[in-house]
Order: C-alpha cells, then sequence, then structure tokens
C-alpha cells in the first residue's frame, strides 16, 4: 500500500499529485493544516450568515429576508460555527501541536487521523446541501428542540441527522486519536505533570468528546425513528416527551460547550507565560481545575432548561452545581492573572489576544453566572442576554483563542513572522467590533428582547443598530486576518527556532519550519525539568 | 510511554478517503431511501437504494483494503509493542464510546418509566397537564395502552429472552476458552471453541428474528406501540446489530485462525473481538434485566 501510494505521486501530473498529497496523507502537520484551512473556510461561510441576519435586524420590521429563510441561516450558522469552525479549529492545533509538544513522531493512528479529517468536507457539504433543497434548510435552530425538528422538521432534517452522524464518526475517531497520543506517545521523561497545559487541557477534552458525541448520535437517531418509523421518543401520545429530547440533547450539549472552551484555556496558558516570561502561576491548580469542570459539566445539563417545568429540588440542585463551576474556572482566571503578576510583560499579538480572551472571556463567566440562577434565569431565558453570554464565551474565548494559536505557533508552522503591525491593528479592531456587537445584547435581552426571532419592537432599535454595525465590521476584520496569515506563509521575517524570546516547551526545540517528521527518535526530557 | 525507539509511521494510504467517500454515500444514499421508502417524499427518482448500496459495498471494500494492510503490515513484523498499545487503547475507547451511545438509549428507557410515563398519568405536581390532556390514562409499566389508545402486548423475559441470554452468557465463556487455547497454541482447540462461538452468535441471532416475528404478529408490538415498543426495538435492535457485528468479526477471527495468522504472542484483532464480544455480552445483560425482566 505504501508503495502504491508513492507511485502516485511520482508519476501522475502535479495536480494529481496535489490532490494525492492531501487526499491521502498521514501526517499530523499535513492534517492539522487541513482542519484549520477547513475551520477558516467555514468560519467565512458561518460568518456571512450571522452578517444577513445583522443586517436583518439593522432595522426593525422585516426589510430582506423572510422570517422562514432567517430561521434557516440562524439554524445553519449556529451548527456551522460549533461543528464546523471551532471544533476543527482545535482538532486542527491539536494535530500540529500535540506530537511537537510531547516528544512524538506523529499521531497514534495516523490513518484513522486522515479518516476523521476526509468525512468532515463531506458532511458540511451535505449539511449546506440542504438550502437547495425542496423545504428549505433545517430551520430549529442549532439545538433542534423536538418537535420542531420531529413532527414539524422539513424533508431536510433527514440530511441533517445523517450529516451529523458523520460529524460524529468523525470527533470520535479524532478524540480516540488524540487521547492514544497523549497517552502512549509522550517522549520518555513527558510525565503526566510535565505536559505543556494545551495537551492536558486536551486530554480532557477528547475524554469528553467520547463521552457524549455518541449521546449525540442516539438523540438524532431518536428523532430519525420518531420522524419516520412511528417510535414515540418525543412524542407525549405514545407515553414519551418532547422534553426528554432537551434532557438528553443537553447532556451533550454541555460537555459540548466545555469542549469548544477546554482547549482555549490551554491555549491561555502557553501563551501568558511566554510572553509575561514567568514560568505559568499554578500549574497542578490548572490541571485540577480542567479535571473539576469537565466532571461537573455532566451534571449540569438542567440550567438550559429551568423553564421548562422541572422539578423544584432538580433545579436548585443543578444551579448550585453550575454555580460551583465558577469556583475551578475562577481559579483558572486567578492563575493566568498571577502569571502575568510582576512579569516582564511585552504585548506581541498572541499575547494581546490571550489577554483579550482572559478579560472577555470573564464577562461571558459572569452572565453565564447570572443565568445560573433560577429565578433570574426565568426573566432573562431566551432573550438575548443569552445571545450575548455565549457569544462572549465563544468569540473572545473560543474563536480569540483559536487566533491567539494560530499567531502564536505560525512561525513555527511557515517558518515567517506574520506583520506585527497588521496583528495589532487585527486584534483592536476585532476586539473593539465584538464588544460593539454583543455588548449591546445584554441590554436588548435584559430588557426582554427574545432571541430567534427576525423582528422587534421599535425601543429596541438603537442597540441592534449598534450591534448590526459591530457585526459588519467584525466580519471585514477577519478578511484582514486572512491576509495576514497568507501573507506570512508567502513571506516575511525568518523565525528562529525558539521564536518567542520566553517561548519554553519541545515545539520551540525544533526548526522553523517545523519539517514533515520531528521527533522520529524521542527526546530525552530532563528529569528536573519542571513546567 | 515510548519504550521503543522507532514507531512505524505510514506514509500515505487510500484507504480513509476511499471510507470517507462510502460513509458519505451510505449516509445520503441513507438518508434519500428512508425518506421514499416511507412517504414523505415522492418516490419517482429513487436514487436512495442505489446510492446506499455502492456506499455499504465501497464501505466493505475499504475495509478488505485497510484491515488487509494492517494485517500484512503485522505479519511482517512492522508492528512495534508501543504501536500495539495504541491499537489496544484505540480499541478501548472505541467500546467506551459504543457505551455511551447505549447509554442514550438506556436514559431513555428510564426517563419514559420514571418520569414521563407517570407525569402523563398526573404524578408530582402534573395533575392538570392528565386532566386536561389524557384524564383516562393510567401509568403501567410495560406501557400496554398509550395515551392516544394505541395498545400491545408485552414480551415476558422467561421463553425466548432468557434462552438467549443463556446462550450469550455461554459465548462469553466459549470465546475465553478459544482465547485460552490461543495462548497455549492449541490451534485445534482455538478452532472448535471459536466456531462455537460463532455458533452461538448466530443461535442467538436466529432466535431474535423469531422473536421479532412473534412480537409483530402475536403480541402486536412494534416500533408504533409507544415507549415500550420504541425502547424495546431500539434498545434490542441496535444491540442485535452490534451481536451481528460482532458475528462477523468473530467469523473473520476464524478464517485468519485456519490461515494460522495468530501466535501467543501476537493476536491483538483476536482479543479486540473479544472484548467487542464481552462488551456486547454485558449490554444485553442490562437488557434483559432492564427491558424484559424488571
Amino acid at each position: 500500500m505504501v508503495a502504491h501510494a508513492q507511485t502516485i505521486h511520482k508519476q501522475r501530473h502535479p495536480l494529481l499529485a496535489f490532490a494525492a498529497r492531501w487526499l491521502f496523507t498521514t501526517n499530523h502537520k499535513e492534517i492539522g493544516t487541513l482542519y484549520l484551512w477547513l475551520s477558516f473556510g467555514l468560519f467565512f461561510i458561518a460568518g456571512s450568515m450571522a452578517m444577513l441576519m445583522r443586517l436583518e435586524l439593522f432595522e426593525p420590521g422585516i426589510q430582506f429576508i423572510d422570517p422562514i429563510f432567517y430561521n434557516q441561516v440562524l439554524t445553519l450558522h449556529g451548527l456551522l460555527m460549533v461543528f464546523g469552525v471551532v471544533m476543527p479549529a482545535f482538532v486542527g492545533l491539536a494535530n500540529w501541536q500535540i506530537p511537537m509538544m510531547i516528544g512524538a513522531p506523529d499521531m497514534a493512528l495516523p490513518r484513522m487521523n486522515n479518516f476523521s479529517f476526509w468525512l468532515l468536507p463531506f458532511a458540511f457539504a451535505m449539511l449546506l446541501s440542504t438550502i437547495f433543497m425542496e423545504g428549505g434548510a433545517p430551520n430549529f435552530g442549532w439545538t433542534f428542540y423536538a418537535p420542531l425538528s420531529t413532527t414539524y422538521g422539513p424533508p431536510s432534517t433527514d440530511f441533517f441527522i445523517l450529516g451529523v452522524h458523520l460529524m460524529g464518526i468523525s470527533s470520535i475517531m479524532g478524540a480516540i486519536n488524540i487521547i492514544v497520543t497523549i497517552i502512549n506517545m509522550r517522549a520518555p521523561g513527558m510525565t503526566y505533570m510535565k505536559m505543556p497545559l494545551f495537551v492536558w487541557t486536551w486530554l480532557i477534552t477528547a475524554f469528553l468528546l467520547i463521552m457524549v458525541m455518541p449521546v449525540l448520535a442516539g438523540v438524532v437517531t431518536m428523532m430519525l425513528t420518531d420522524r419516520h418509523f412511528g417510535t414515540s421518543f418525543f412524542d407525549a401520545a405514545g407515553g414519551g416527551d418532547p422534553v426528554m429530547f432537551q434532557h438528553i440533547f443537553w447532556f451533550f450539549g454541555h460537555p459540548e460547550v466545555y469542549i469548544m472552551i477546554l482547549p482555549g484555556f490551554g491555549i491561555a496558558s502557553q501563551i501568558i507565560p511566554t510572553f509575561a516570561r514567568k514560568k505559568l502561576f499554578g500549574y497542578r491548580s490548572m490541571v485540577y481545575a480542567t479535571i473539576s469542570i469537565a466532571v461537573l459539566s455532566f451534571v449540569v445539563w438542567g440550567h438550559h432548561m429551568f423553564t421548562t417545568g422541572m422539578p423544584l429540588f432538580a433545579e436548585l440542585l443543578i444551579m448550585y452545581l453550575t454555580m460551583l463551576i465558577a469556583v475551578p474556572t475562577g481559579v483558572k482566571v486567578f492563575n493566568w492573572v498571577a502569571t502575568m503578576w510582576r512579569g516582564s510583560m511585552t504585548f506581541e499579538t498572541p499575547m494581546l489576544f490571550a489577554i483579550g480572551f482572559v478579560m472577555m472571556f470573564t464577562i461571558g463567566g459572569f452572565s453565564g453566572l447570572m443565568l445560573a440562577l433560577v429565578p433570574a434565569d426565568f426573566q432573562y431565558h431566551d432573550t438575548y442576554f443569552v445571545v450575548a453570554h455565549f457569544h462572549y464565551v465563544l468569540y473572545p474565548g473560543a474563536i480569540f483563542g483559536t487566533m491567539a494559536a494560530v499567531y502564536y505557533w505560525l512561525p513555527k508552522w511557515c517558518g515567517n513572522m506574520y506583520d506585527e503591525r497588521l496583528g495589532k491593528i487585527h486584534f483592536w479592531l476585532a476586539t473593539i467590533a465584538v464588544n460593539l456587537t454583543f455588548f449591546p445584547m445584554h441590554f436588548t435581552g435584559l430588557a426582554g428582547m427574545p432571541r430567534r426571532i427576525p423582528d422587534y419592537s421599535l425601543q429596541f432599535a438603537d442597540f441592534n443598530r449598534m450591534s448590526s454595525m459591530g457585526a459588519w465590521l467584525l466580519g471585514l476584520t477577519q478578511v484582514l486576518f486572512l491576509y495576514i496569515v497568507i501573507k506570512a506563509i508567502r513571506k516575511g521575517a525568518k523565525a528562529t527556532d525558539q521564536v518567542w524570546e520566553g517561548a519554553e516547551g519541545l515545539e520551540w526545540t525544533i526548526p522553523s519550519p517545523a519539517p514533515l517528521h520531528t521527533f522520529q527518535t524521542p527526546p530525552i526530557i530532563a528529569e528536573d525539568a519542571v513546567h | 510511554m515510548a519504550s521503543t525507539p522507532r514507531y512505524y509511521v505510514p506514509h500515505s494510504s487510500i484507504w480513509p478517503i476511499v471510507g470517507s467517500i462510502a460513509l458519505f454515500l451510505t449516509a445520503f444514499g441513507a438518508a434519500n431511501f428512508i425518506q421514499q421508502s416511507t412517504e414523505k417524499v415522492a418516490a419517482e427518482g429513487s436514487f436512495g437504494a442505489p446510492i446506499l448500496f455502492v456506499g455499504l459495498a465501497l464501505l466493505i471494500f475499504m475495509m478488505f483494503g485497510w484491515f488487509g494492510t494492517v494485517i500484512r503490515e503485522n505479519l511482517n513484523g512492522m508492528v512495534s509493542p508501543q504501536l500495539d498499545r495504541s491499537f489496544r487503547m484505540g480499541m478501548f475507547w472505541f467500546i467506551v464510546s459504543e457505551v455511551m451511545f447505549f447509554a442514550a438509549f438506556f436514559g431513555t428507557l428510564f426517563y419514559a418509566r420514571i418520569i414521563s410515563v407517570p407525569w402523563l398519568a398526573g404524578a408530582g405536581n402534573k395533575l392538570e397537564t392528565h386532566l386536561l390532556l389524557w384524564p383516562d390514562f393510567a401509568e403501567t409499566w410495560p406501557l400496554f395502552i398509550t395515551p392516544d389508545g394505541t395498545t400491545t402486548e408485552t414480551m415476558g423475559p422467561w421463553g425466548l429472552p432468557f434462552l438467549n441470554t443463556v446462550i450469550l452468557v455461554t459465548s462469553s465463556i466459549t470465546i475465553t476458552f478459544a482465547h485460552w487455547a490461543l495462548k497455549k497454541s492449541n490451534r485445534l482447540g482455538l478452532g472448535l471453541w471459536l466456531g462455537l462461538t460463532v455458533a452461538l452468535g448466530v443461535t442467538f441471532l436466529t432466535l431474535q428474528v423469531v422473536e421479532y416475528q412473534h412480537a409483530f404478529a402475536e403480541l402486536g408490538l412494534s416500533l408504533g406501540s409507544g415507549i415500550y415498543g420504541s425502547t424495546f426495538f431500539m434498545l434490542t435492535g441496535f444491540h442485535g446489530m452490534h451481536v451481528t457485528l460482532g458475528t462477523i468479526m468473530l467469523t473473520v477471527m476464524l478464517l485468519r485462525v485456519i490461515r494460522g495468522h495468530f501466535t501467543p504472542e501476537n493476536h491483538f484483532a483476536f482479543e479486540a473481538t473479544s472484548w467487542y464480544w464481552h462488551f456486547v455480552d454485558v449490554i444485553w445483560l442490562f437488557l434483559f434485566t432492564f427491558v424484559y425482566w424488571f
């Protein structure tokens, strides 16, 4: 087989050779690149959908798109951002970085790695094709609550269901690969408590993925049988319950939320010590905090459903457990700040994004704490306050985390420094735009503006206008990001091996750009190396 | 932790992309086929079934190619102890994910029994719901009269289901005997015990078909018989699919044994199959307890 694939490389037309390289690759760096570009591409598609929605929301009334299409765009925006942008971006970073950070030659199961990636373009092609189907794309929001998605879902829902199955298979295989790589492929001397935190957070994330993606597969399968084979899982007339859908969905959904942020925590924990030129404060407590957050994530799903009529005891229990998550999260924020305390700080672009991450993720964390309060949630539920909350943890959280990582590791990947001046402009534009977009939503939400509706009452007009202008600026800003990345790949000041003055870790001991194969013989990690 | 300096990294492979295309065709074809066969969409262009068929055929082709490659690498001694550990861990976490897949359906079963059915009958503070929606509905489990009046009879545990429990537990024992024989290089014993395990798997599946026919024809129990039928067929059906897959895996192992592939030291594929078989067995014990018995 190996020989066969190599002959393809050698004899064919350059275009075929190019296709063969990327289609058949088993190299963790190439597959990481594929993941990152897929994520980047879908980021622009899903982002354009957001800008379209903000166009409609620029003024009260219905101007540009009809409400049914608005629902479809809203659904696809959410699904693509969650499954197509944030998750593949983090998996791409894991593919590039984890083997280099633990001194492994590649991922543990390289062929399966390729399989995990190449399922995704097909899955998203299938999901996007639903726009052109009779009855339109799925229109029930990314949470696809029954009965909207069962009794009332359009025919394209079935393609959505099978598409979710493909994404799920991809995620499970990817997670198995990452977990096995981390457990089995560490260089001699790389003990668990010497692992970089990015690796630690991904170990926990991969565990969460393996635990919850099959549950998502289960719930969409029940949707499929409810739609076509007469089962009554989510139908009270047959003894089932539509609310049960929400329970099963959020049993997946809440750990999923942490899947989308834990690697970001890891990234911040790599970058902040580098540019503060200090060891990470409280390494062990960071590890234990990550594990605590992961464990708690399995028992708090009910806080998405406080208004469904759960028994009071369940609501109180879930409220307290949810608020408990603020403790390990607070430990993390404290540790990042303490790492910066009296450090020799410089503010290159990755550091700016990392600090932005810490500050604005914390805003999202606080609004989450407000939403955790049962009586307050009765008021906030399904308002723009919720939209503001989760966009604060996802945009300046997960997305800024990814961008910080790209700026931080890009010189290692392509061997060139990015344009620092443009990078800083990108950061400030993005930061201003992200706050302009999402901060006003706190106010409209508290005042009662419902989410997921293309029209609103007159008193919300000013804040919505601000949000819309912010959203377009934010979208355009990312074109600058694309330009910066391409520019750095094509040319730029040559990066040194260490790249950053304060950078520590195995990935900074190999040349820039990193050769295709690294650590084919494992490096020796010194006995006294500490984190 | 690395104990060997060299780790075999394959350079490139066509099989994953073949697998991706196969799964895509399977999924796309399945969605179409399901829609057409359940008449949600007009069946004029019936392209679902052929695409599904091509996808599944390609999937089988991919498995032959991919596993064949790995087997050849293994026979050529390219599998280091570290890679062997990677395979083992990979299989372990795969089974964990399978457990969680079943956990979703068990969760559904418990939710229906403990929450939704009692609530529909007015338990807790849901009396008004009960009176307004279905005042005549009474709580039972198994639920043989649904709120909208669909009726069914229930499947008793002590006939075929109990026989199937005995068969599956026995097969878990026979595969362990096969494993012991393999470790002692007793090829005859290995072949016999493994063959017996395959036979027990096939018997289990045959009896399950008989049981389903009994359910459909005599008990009026189907996927459409309310939440009892839904959970019953979802759990036993997915379990049956896993037994089918396990039986196919066991058969492949039997063919590989006949070809003399395994040694007492090197037989990961056999062990992985036996783990999978034990997993299927344990799931069945839960099924028997909670779906049939209590």
